[in-house]
């Protein structure tokens, strides 16, 4: 499975949306409903599924499924 | 001294409390052990963190003592660290953990006031910080900070102490609010006058005059505060959180 379809399905999983409903372009907040908190455990899920640290600050600017994608892409192992 | 496993209501719980070498934390420590969980319990020397070790092996419960400063946020992370490694990832947090320096405010120097603050108050923001990802990602935690009466009511040459006992309950507040949705419950006890060694600096002539103002007529005992985080540590309390439970016997009913 790409790094892609992997992070499209922890986002799926995690705010409780079918994988179709998640697209490279949502941002989590404004388009698929996830609060302050979901953010957080989404980062803590991404971290976990590819054995990276993300900073706090890293954090903050991961706002898109995009910009998780592109985070793992530059970070992982 | 024999003691009975008679509770399971903490069982497959992990404990972390703060400050379990003596008083209100030891009797936590103990209690919630004897209920089931596995208890890590923080001391500030090594002779401490291994009294906790063998008390708790003496008693035939699960759980160590570790050294930790919890004034040291670099050396929370590296503890809990330690602890995720051993699969021990808390599911309870009992920041207990205190000081108290008695002095007037205009006799407090700015470094005893950043101590006062860093132990009581910022302690509790680093374990919470350290610990609650596991607690979120298992659905499941209880954060219980141990207050005192007098971070509602203040008392003379206590300023720093009260102050920071009153943060918690605000910390308290907020956090429950965020993360409530998750199960996790975070509450504040505070406990009014209980007889530990924090307490027994007060002299006689005052302790008298404290009595007179508690309408049960007793001091409080370290197992009053351990039987009520007992209750909020458990399913007992499950529906409680932002509170703060005022253990005092009736000493101030706020």
């Amino acid at each position: 499975m790409s790094v892609e379809e992997k992070v499209r399905g922890i986002v799926a999983k995690q705010l409780g949306l079918g994988e179709d409903e998640v697209n490279n372009e949502s941002s989590f907040i404004d388009d698929l409903g996830a609060d302050s908190l979901d953010t957080v455990e989404l980062v803590m899920s991404l971290e976990e599924e590819f054995d990276i640290e993300i900073s706090d600050d890293e954090a903050e600017n991961i706002l898109t499924v995009q910009a998780a994608i592109d985070h793992v892409n530059n970070n992982a192992n | 001294m024999a003691i009975e496993k008679n509770l399971t209501l903490l069982e497959g719980e992990i404990a972390l409390v703060t400050g379990a070498t003596r008083g209100i934390g030891k009797s936590i420590a103990d209690e919630f052990a004897q209920a089931g969980a596995t208890v890590i319990g923080t001391a500030t020397t090594k002779e401490g963190a291994e009294n906790i070790s063998n008390r708790l092996s003496n008693l035939n419960l699960n759980g160590h003592g570790i050294v930790l400063d919890v004034a040291n946020s670099e050396q929370i992370s590296k503890e809990v660290g330690s602890l995720k490694e051993s699969d021990l990832m808390p599911s309870i947090l009992v920041n207990n953990a205190g000081i108290s320096l008695d002095n007037l405010l205009m006799r407090i120097t700015k470094d005893e006031w950043e101590k006062v603050i860093a132990t009581n108050l910022s302690s509790a923001f680093y374990l919470s910080k350290a610990v609650i990802g596991s607690m979120l990602k298992n659905r499941h935690g209880r954060i219980i900070n141990i207050g005192s009466v007098q971070g509602s009511t203040g008392a003379p040459g206590h300023s720093h102490y009260s102050a920071a006992k009153a943060g918690l309950i605000g910390l308290t507040k907020s956090l429950a609010q965020e993360v409530g949705s998750r199960n996790i419950t975070v509450n504040v006890i505070s406990p009014g006058y209980v007889s530990t060694d924090m307490t027994k600096q007060i002299d006689d002539k005052m302790n008298q005059a404290l009595l007179e103002t508690i309408p049960l007529k007793r001091f409080g005992k370290p197992i009053d505060i351990a039987k009520t985080a007992l209750y909020l540590a458990s399913s007992l309390g499950s529906y409680i959180t932002g509170e703060t439970i005022n253990v005092n016997g009736g000493m101030n009913m706020l």
